[in-house]
């Protein structure tokens, strides 16, 4: 076992192995060590395949490694249906990753949800993500049926039940409870602009332990929003990362602003994409420029980096970005190219 | 009614009002009702909520009702029926992100909290519904829980 800058590197004889659980720490996980110690931590995104096949999530892990503290696993992010979050998260946990697992309540109730966040714990994924979920017709199934049985507040104190009070909504008693860090979304970009710092604030009430935000184009109005955080002491209870993506060109951006739900991007973003000669170099150079800027402004634990399809990027803005200031997070020491359950 | 609840919403103030003077008598009555007819009027009671409630809120008669904790515009009207909302989801004009035709009910509720005296209330956190209750009367099990 040995620690650097209060972050357990290595674990037991397999990878997968459990780190032991620091005291006063809510899981045994890598990404919250790299939290409370202090770092400026780099989380990013898996958009799980429509595949059976578990190599593919092991290759797009790989192009995050040395870049990255977690890896968020998508719920069927758009309503769109792929591979479970859950199974994505129970593949990179093998190999010692530590994956944030995304909880919509799009498609489970209360039943199905807790039951597979005992399942996750066991599986040895730590962090977890509580998400309301996009509607049904956003997506590829319209014809579903959306449940909603509870929402992303509802979810946050449900795993702070199982966790905490160690048993069920029921009440019946659990023999071992889930220890999870435990997060939440936000969106400091869409109305009501006023009181998305109340949305926070219950948010945390509610037991958030981390806050992963919406894409962030928009400094001016983060500022703002982060000065309030500030101002009513939220940033002291609950570390703070807040989004940024990849924009591909002028058409993605506007595409995402007006086809994917809650996506803000100033129209001066989307005339710089315009005019560049290069504007898939150029969706990178802001998205290095808006990390910077972030890392700046008070109150801030890290970056969520969202790069749909432009995942092999990702190590390239976050390395420029310089956000890091020269720390390397865990990488899996030998990169398993297949764990052969299919092939 | 789309119109009327927009309407109540913006009038949420008023509403309370109406609400915090209103409340206490209806709830003797029902009180009064329960005591002397058991379940008998039950039915009559709730199609009479439902009726009310319907007109000025679009009320879903979730059977678990916290309007006056949500501005006067009623959560179940949220396509997700998120009780803690609003989502992330929520369009630049205001707009639903599922049903562009649609306000987004907690944008309209978080106007019409801030008018209201005790408007704070919509901060307290909210518990999922408790889906036994759908098709119930709230004025009976206030009555009841008593």
């Amino acid at each position: 076992m040995s620690k650097v800058e209060g972050i357990t590197t290595r674990q037991g004889l397999n990878p997968g192995d459990p780190l032991p659980q620091p005291p006063g720490h809510k899981s045994h996980g890598r990404f919250e060590q790299v939290l409370r110690a202090g770092h400026f931590a780099i989380t990013t995104e898996i958009a799980p395949p429509d595949s059976a096949d578990p190599d593919e999530i092991l290759k797009r892990a790989h192009l995050f490694d040395g870049v990255v503290d977690a890896i968020n696993a998508t719920d069927g992010s758009g309503a769109h249906c792929h591979m479970s979050s859950l199974a994505v998260c129970a593949i990179l946990t093998r190999i010692g990753y530590s994956p944030v697992i995304q909880v919509s309540c799009r498609d489970r109730n209360r039943i199905a949800i807790q039951g597979d966040i005992l399942g996750a714990a066991a599986l040895g994924v730590t962090n977890l993500l509580c998400l309301t979920g996009d509607d049904v017709s956003a997506g590829d199934h319209p014809e579903a049926k959306p449940v909603f049985d509870l929402d992303s507040v509802s979810l946050l104190q449900t795993v702070r039940t199982l966790r905490d009070e160690k048993q069920f909504l029921s009440g019946r008693v659990l023999d071992t409870a889930p220890n999870l860090f435990m997060g939440a979304s936000i969106n400091p970009f869409v109305p009501p602009l006023e009181n998305r710092i109340d949305q926070l604030a219950k948010k945390i009430d509610a037991g958030a332990d981390f806050i992963q935000s919406q894409y962030c184009f928009d400094i001016d109005l983060l500022t703002s929003f982060m000065a309030r955080a500030v101002d009513m002491g939220l940033t002291e209870r609950c570390y703070i990362l807040i989004g940024v993506g990849v924009l591909a060109s002028a058409r993605t951006a506007r595409w995402l602003r007006e086809n994917v739900p809650g996506v803000h991007i100033p129209d001066a973003i989307i005339d710089r994409l315009d005019g560049a000669t290069d504007p898939k170099q150029e969706g990178r150079n802001i998205c290095v420029e808006l990390m910077q800027q972030i890392k700046e402004i008070n109150g801030i634990s890290g970056i969520h980096v969202m790069a749909y399809r432009q995942e092999k990027y990702v190590a390239d803005v976050v390395k420029r970005s310089g956000v890091l200031g020269g720390r390397q997070p865990w990488a899996p020491e030998q990169m398993k190219t297949s764990i052969g359950i299919v092939s | 009614m789309y119109h009327a609840r927009l309407w109540s919403s913006r009038h949420s103030r008023g509403l309370e009002i109406v609400y915090n003077a209103v409340n206490p008598s209806l709830l003797s009555v029902l009180r009064g009702v329960s005591k002397l007819f058991g379940r008998r009027f039950d039915k009559p009671i709730t199609a009479l909520e439902s009726m009310a409630k319907g007109f000025l809120f679009d009320c879903q008669m979730c059977g678990d009702c916290i309007l006056s904790k949500t501005g006067m515009s009623c959560p179940m009207n949220c396509p997700k029926t998120i009780r803690n909302g609003p989502c992330g989801g929520v369009r630049a004009n205001g707009m639903c992100e599922v049903n562009p035709n649609m306000r987004c009910v907690w944008v309209d509720a978080w106007n019409g909290a801030a008018q209201m005296k005790n408007g704070g209330a919509i901060k307290d956190i909210q518990f999922a519904v408790n889906n036994q209750n759908q098709g119930t009367s709230s004025w009976l099990r206030m009555v009841r829980d008593e």
